[in-house]
């Protein structure tokens, strides 16, 4: 009884978490949508130079623990001195790491187009930035949208872990709550719940949004029609 | 037929649309195609012909830069391609028709949107305008009731249909055809072939690369014969496919004929 009376009062403050982790959320992967686009382009159409800058920086983000990251971006922000919010931090953190993974998922689908699409755009004389943003792209992010929701319920979770820089979101609301009332089991279920609702109705929202945009008649070759399970 | 075309190219003159001038292209050390000159005047239909791997794709591909040729001249009534200046290279390729063997329609547009979004994106038109036009073109290749389906929904013929009426649309001074029947399932052939004789009796400059030989021999104006990279032979069907000539066109097409084509 106690437990659910700790829950009951506890649940508006971690619900205010749940409001800052899902804006930290979707601000970095708007972030990683903006970024990734370019990089993504760049890396299959640019030069040497561009595919190494591009590759470089994922393999960096890839590589580096998120944790390792926050704690990196707080010791740089204490030596420059600047004083930036945990919040703005957490979100740049994530944005950059989910930058360098949604650029690997619009990559791939850039890269499973037939080749004859762009040659057929230029072939009518669009300019190459025309091909891409008028044919190559509308197809290619169709085809990211599974790999796309999948990063969006990792990031949703990997963002429990920016309560280190103080970020007011689920884990850390949860965390002080936990440590006042000495309720750790009922109030980090009451977590799991929340990140588990939100990771739901999002990926429901995804799945409809893929069936939306769906082409009729298409598919890449594989063996499941998508239309038919939506 | 191939006079009809001949009476209209002989009305307008004969004036050359399209020259290639000493067209080389190496791919990996590998010469792909050696020293390739061609002429195509207003209205005349050039057939390439040879062996798969003779070059055939490749000429047509370095013809509007898909594929950057090495050396060579390209020149579009009389005037020079530069390769280095974009612009000038989109502008050219705009007024250069291509259909593709694998039709290679935007899978993610309607018909319609097919055809439009060049007109749109290229010539800068609206989209009542583009769509207009593009009703147009899908009308003249028999298509119109089919405009709203995507490529997924069409069936080979009517997809490489919409490509012609693609190709159309921009008003092209000539068009490239790829083997445009290559792909097709014999039955679907027809079709294609009934629309791309339409054009040349309507007075249409075109360079196609083929293995319809009856279809090359009634409507080409001149064969081209090409061989590991190199047009090797140049004439009229009735001079190269003559009974008794000895050329190798001809030799290629009894081949052709033995293998049941």
């Amino acid at each position: 009884m106690n437990s659910l009376q700790v829950i009951w009062d506890a649940l508006p403050f971690i619900l205010g978490g749940t409001l800052t982790t899902v804006s930290a959320v979707a601000l970095a992967l708007g972030m990683g949508l903006v970024l990734g686009i370019p990089l993504a382009v760049g890396q299959v159409y640019g030069g040497t130079l561009v595919r190494a800058a591009v590759g470089l920086y994922v393999w960096f983000f890839r590589g580096v623990p998120i944790l390792v990251l926050l704690f990196l971006s707080y010791g740089l922000c204490m030596s420059l001195g600047l004083a930036v919010p945990p919040f703005l931090a957490s979100c740049l953190v994530m944005g950059c790491i989910s930058t360098a993974y949604q650029s690997q998922i619009f990559r791939g689908a850039i890269e499973s187009l037939p080749q004859g699409q762009l040659r057929a755009a230029r072939a009518l004389g669009m300019t190459d930035g025309c091909s891409i943003t008028c044919i190559i792209l509308p197809q290619a992010l169709r085809l990211s949208l599974p790999g796309w929701a999948n990063e969006f319920s990792i990031l949703l979770k990997d963002s429990a872990v920016c309560y280190v820089l103080g970020t007011q979101e689920i884990m850390s609301r949860a965390t002080a709550v936990a440590q006042r009332t000495h309720e750790h089991l009922a109030l980090f279920a009451l977590a799991g719940v929340i990140y588990f609702i939100l990771t739901l109705v999002v990926l429901k929202l995804l799945r409809a949004l893929e069936n939306r945009v769906h082409i009729p008649g298409y598919s890449t070759g594989g063996t499941v029609g998508m239309g038919a399970a939506g | 037929m191939s006079e009809t075309v001949a009476q209209l190219s002989k009305k307008t003159g004969a004036s050359p649309v399209l020259q290639v001038a000493h067209l080389s292209k190496k791919l990996g050390g590998k010469p792909i195609l050696q020293d390739c000159s061609l002429t195509l005047n207003r209205g005349e239909l050039k057939v390439l012909i040879g062996p798969s791997g003779a070059g055939k794709s490749t000429l047509l591909q370095c013809i509007n830069c898909l594929i950057p040729p090495d050396e060579g001249k390209i020149l579009l009534e009389g005037r020079a391609l530069n390769v280095a200046d974009r612009r000038a290279l989109c502008a050219f390729r705009a007024q250069v028709g291509m259909i593709f063997q694998d039709f290679n329609l935007f899978d993610h547009l309607t018909a319609e949107e097919n055809v439009a979004i060049a007109l749109r994106k290229v010539r800068g038109m609206n989209r009542q305008d583009a769509q207009r036009r593009a009703q147009e073109e899908l009308g003249r290749v028999g298509m119109s009731r089919r405009a709203g389906l995507y490529p997924a929904q069409l069936s080979g013929g009517q997809k490489q249909r919409v490509a012609i009426a693609r190709a159309l649309a921009m008003d092209p001074k000539v068009i490239l055809l790829d083997e445009p029947t290559s792909a097709l399932d014999p039955e679907l052939v027809g079709e294609v072939l009934a629309v791309i004789k339409d054009l040349a009796r309507g007075g249409m400059t075109m360079l196609m690369a083929t293995h319809q030989m009856d279809f090359a021999r009634a409507l080409a104006h001149e064969i081209l014969f090409m061989e590991q990279g190199i047009i090797i032979e140049q004439g009229a069907p009735d001079v190269l496919l003559a009974e008794g000539s000895a050329t190798r066109t001809r030799d290629f097409c009894k081949h052709l004929l033995e293998m049941g084509a």
